[in-house]
């Protein structure tokens, strides 16, 4: 049989009845066919228990188990991570709330609303599928907490928890009271609208019909006060803020208009010397809101500020007086002696005292090799341990290790200066001085004239009309149908204010590993190997650590090894050991068969040999992105393309191809020197997008301009960022800088339109002659029209370019 | 003309019902998760063992 670790060239296609991945080793049980134990486990409890529509519902719904050693989850038993985590108990029944990022189908929502069949203790359960949430009602004094989360990590469903969760519970940026003061907004809206119609007309220029005038009047000034003094408190609280801290915002001269139009209103009601214009002030206030809320569309499930405290566990095994015992990572102090088992993160700078371990710190600096450590070493954390149990002392707390205090650095306060300078604010300012001008120049105008009451009218009616709401409109609608348009191409965008900085962009900058390539497959190439010799490569290969190695063993099942005696290790060269009496030798083609014919790709191939006997070589390849080639191509003619990577310069001759030979590449750098890569760009007055994914280019991330986190599982952690890309849509990123940039032109073509709706209402304004009436039809006509104009052609010029 | 008096405010009074209506659906939370129960209204609620068990008892 031909072994091959590439799934995707299985060839027995069974796939597995509980989670789809394809079968590799069939186990079967009950007709069904299984991958693993795990899955064949989750399929027996929910059989035992009645719950196999989980089944019908979707094909192969189920997530594959991942082992967990007993006693993983002992922390939550721990009174106070109890309490921080759980929303409300009372005598008898807690109620908790956990992030599932496995749920994925209907099934998965069945399967944990019907929680309460599997363990009676559990009373109800609901599922949030958007925020992948599920909470959970239980009697805590007859299950804990700890069992409660083993059930749902049997079921395949292990929740996520983490430090932010304990530290800061999480406020959910709630819609409720936006929707309500649209609502509000709107209620009053069209009641006022409805009672001013008579106005526009007749009614009131009768003398008996001055009841129903005053009527009106009052009834549309009470109806106004809820959407000014409520609906529309958010425009005068930022504008406040705003010019307190002296710059302009585009709140400011919304909320002046809105001011002007409500007190000139109120005094023309209050004098009978006209109807005001209640009607358009509700209008505005309405449509600003809508437009608010459909440019604040939030990615629920998505998270944009993650920082190191969402990679790190939430407790460790503290060793005290020979007892192991629970305890929240942020309590740990200096010298405390802390256990942490195979592949767990370590949260704290310490030092090992077991005799040696390795490393794994490619979550932090991209390396790919793991770092051999010897007693009394110390251990950065962050990085993955890789052998067994390993026993440390604490040298610091948390907040305060190496890398940690990097990532806390505050990159932020660069990016939010840059906000103020936003492309819709650059005009707002020339907008509302050219204003303010016209609206004294008319009054002056008129005073001149001896006609200071009209002149007063012209004032406050060129204030009315000058309200940017337009152009507020004009950019909130297009950014929202933006947002939305690059959601649907998985393009998920933190806010607006992201795409108006795409548009600036004029270098690139990429990370390698995770970014550019994802993965890589091991193929076998040469004689066919047997199962059993097959499990002699494995077994060898296990007890290296070198990265070629470490990728022949990753899809390997551990109970196969056999006891490898006189093991050796040549650097750069290979390893050799007798299993069962065979000499087994893996390594470069000189050192397995002592020949050298092979020049080409030398660094990716292992060569296998069973006493002296070559098969032939493993070959491991990088995948790189489908579509890196095309894009590479393109973006280089319009961009500076730089490419950092924290990985060693083995794959350099093929990044060459795929870029050019003169694109800058820099190897081996670690987060702090990528992050001061992206500073020395910025001081050459390069606008920056970074991409990256791992947490060794979170600082990069946070100082560059557009900070991009290429994610295979967009539920997957992904470091804190602008912008989140699914891989699959890598290829389409030249598209997504263009579109962003036509975006800003749509802006530009509607506020144009908003302009010819401003000139002939101020035509009439300045002459004072501004009746309610056509402040009423101009108002909703340039606010509706701009929507469908923003909307629209944002989604037409979409279409063409075919995202 | 006084019968408008009544019709406005009869109107104005329906109107402010829809929307306390509105706010108590928001305040409900029913516009909090707008996808799981469209999904979770099509399952069937299958006999389970124990519903089976008080048939027959009750039979």
């Amino acid at each position: 049989m031909k072994y091959t670790l590439d799934t995707k060239t299985v060839k027995e296609k069974t796939v597995c009845y509980h989670c789809g991945e394809p079968n590799l080793e069939v186990i079967a049980f009950d007709d069904k066919e299984f991958c693993c134990d795990g899955c064949k486990v989750v399929y027996e409890l929910l059989k035992d228990n009645n719950l196999c529509t989980y089944y019908s519902l979707n094909n192969t719904p189920g997530n594959t188990k991942k082992s967990a050693y007993a006693g993983k989850f002992n922390y939550l038993d721990n009174d106070e991570i109890k309490s921080a985590l759980v929303g409300f108990t009372d005598d008898k029944q807690s109620r908790i709330t956990f992030y599932i990022p496995k749920m994925h189908c209907s099934s998965c929502i069945w399967l944990l609303e019907n929680l309460h069949k599997l363990n009676p203790e559990i009373i109800n359960s609901t599922v949030n599928f958007l925020k992948k949430e599920a909470t959970i009602t239980y009697n805590f004094q007859n299950i804990k907490l700890s069992a409660l989360v083993e059930i749902l990590a049997d079921i395949g469903y292990e929740p996520l928890i983490n430090l932010n969760d304990l530290e800061n519970k999480k406020v959910a940026p709630s819609n409720k009271s936006r929707l309500i003061k649209i609502g509000i907004a709107g209620f009053c809206f069209g009641n006022i609208m409805m009672l001013s119609f008579p106005e526009y007309f007749t009614v009131g220029k009768d003398y008996d019909q001055h009841d129903l005038k005053v009527f009106f009047g009052i009834l549309n000034v009470i109806l106004s006060l809820p959407s000014f003094f409520y609906s529309a408190s958010e425009f005068f609280v930022s504008a406040y803020k705003s010019i307190k801290n002296r710059y302009l915002n585009i709140d400011a001269p919304i909320a002046i208009s809105l001011l002007v139009i409500f007190i000139r209103s109120i005094y023309e009601i209050a004098t009978s010397t006209g109807s005001g214009y209640l009607d358009s002030l509700t209008g505005i206030v309405f449509f600003m809101l809508v437009g608010r809320l459909f440019q604040d569309k939030t990615y629920e499930t998505l998270s944009f500020e993650r920082d190191y405290k969402s990679y790190f566990p939430l407790a460790v095994t503290l060793i005290k007086d020979n007892k192991e015992s629970s305890v929240s990572v942020s309590k740990l102090k200096r010298g405390d002696r802390i256990i942490i088992r195979n592949s767990e993160i370590i949260p704290v700078d310490s030092i090992l005292v077991n005799e040696s371990t390795h490393i794994d710190y490619s979550f932090v600096t991209g390396e790919s090799k793991p770092v051999k450590k010897f007693k009394g070493e110390l251990i950065y954390a962050g990085g993955k341990q890789l052998d067994g149990a390993i026993q440390l002392d604490t040298e610091k707390e948390v907040s305060q290790s190496y890398l940690t205090a990097l990532w806390n650095n505050d990159h932020q306060s660069h990016k939010q200066n840059e906000e103020s300078q936003e492309f819709i604010l650059r005009i707002n300012k020339y907008f509302v001085f050219t204003l303010l001008a016209i609206a004294v120049g008319a009054f002056l105008f008129w005073a001149a004239m001896g006609d200071s009451g009209r002149g007063m009218n012209a004032l406050t009616a060129v204030l009315i009309i000058a309200c940017p709401c337009a152009l507020l409109l004009s950019a909130t609608f297009t950014n929202g149908n933006m947002l939305r348009i690059f959601g649907r191409n998985k393009f998920y965008i933190k806010n607006a204010s992201v795409i108006e900085r795409l548009n600036d962009i004029d270098a690139i900058v990429f990370d390698k590993t995770g970014t550019i390539t994802h993965g890589s497959s091991v193929s076998f190439v040469g004689n066919e190997l047997s199962d059993e010799e097959y499990r002699l490569a494995i077994s060898l290969a296990s007890n290296s650590s070198h990265p070629l190695s470490r990728k022949i063993c990753e899809k390997n099942i551990d109970d196969s090894k056999l006891p490898v005696t006189d093991f050796t290790e040549i650097k750069g060269q290979g390893i050799s050991g007798l299993i069962d009496n065979k000499r087994v030798k893996m390594g470069s083609e000189y050192f397995v068969s002592g020949k050298k014919t092979d020049t080409v790709h030398a660094s990716s191939k292992v060569y296998f040999s069973l006493n002296d006997n070559v098969f032939g070589f493993f070959s491991i390849d990088s995948f790189y992105r489908d579509g890196i080639l095309p894009i590479a191509n393109e973006l280089k003619k319009e961009y500076t393309i730089k490419l950092l990577s924290g990985d060693n310069n083995s794959e350099k001759e093929t990044l060459k191809q795929i870029f050019d030979s003169e694109t800058d590449m820099y190897f081996n750098q670690q987060p702090e020197e990528k992050l001061e890569f992206i500073k020395s760009l910025q001081d050459k007055g390069h606008k920056v997008i970074m991409l990256g994914d791992g947490l060794n280019d979170a600082g990069a991330l946070m100082q560059s301009n557009v900070g991009i986190a290429v994610s295979d599982d967009t539920n997957n952690f992904s470091p804190s960022c602008d912008a989140i890309l699914d891989g699959s849509a890598f290829s389409k990123l030249k598209l997504f800088i263009d579109f962003a940039k036509s975006g800003r032109k749509v802006i530009i073509a509607s506020f144009i339109v908003s302009l010819i709706y401003n000139v002939i209402g101020l035509s009439f304004a300045v002459q004072g002659t501004l009746s309610p009436i056509i402040a009423a039809i101009l108002m909703p006509v340039s606010s509706i029209s701009i929507v469908l104009l923003t909307t629209l052609s944002s989604s037409l010029i979409a279409k063409r370019k075919g995202l | 003309m006084s019968v408008l008096f009544i019709l406005i405010g009869a109107s104005i009074t329906v109107a402010l019902g829809f929307l306390i209506a509105f706010i108590w659906s928001v305040k409900s939370g029913q516009y909090d998760d707008d996808y799981t129960p469209a999904v979770r209204m099509l399952f069937d609620s299958e006999p389970s063992i124990n519903k089976t068990k008080e048939e027959k008892i009750t039979n």
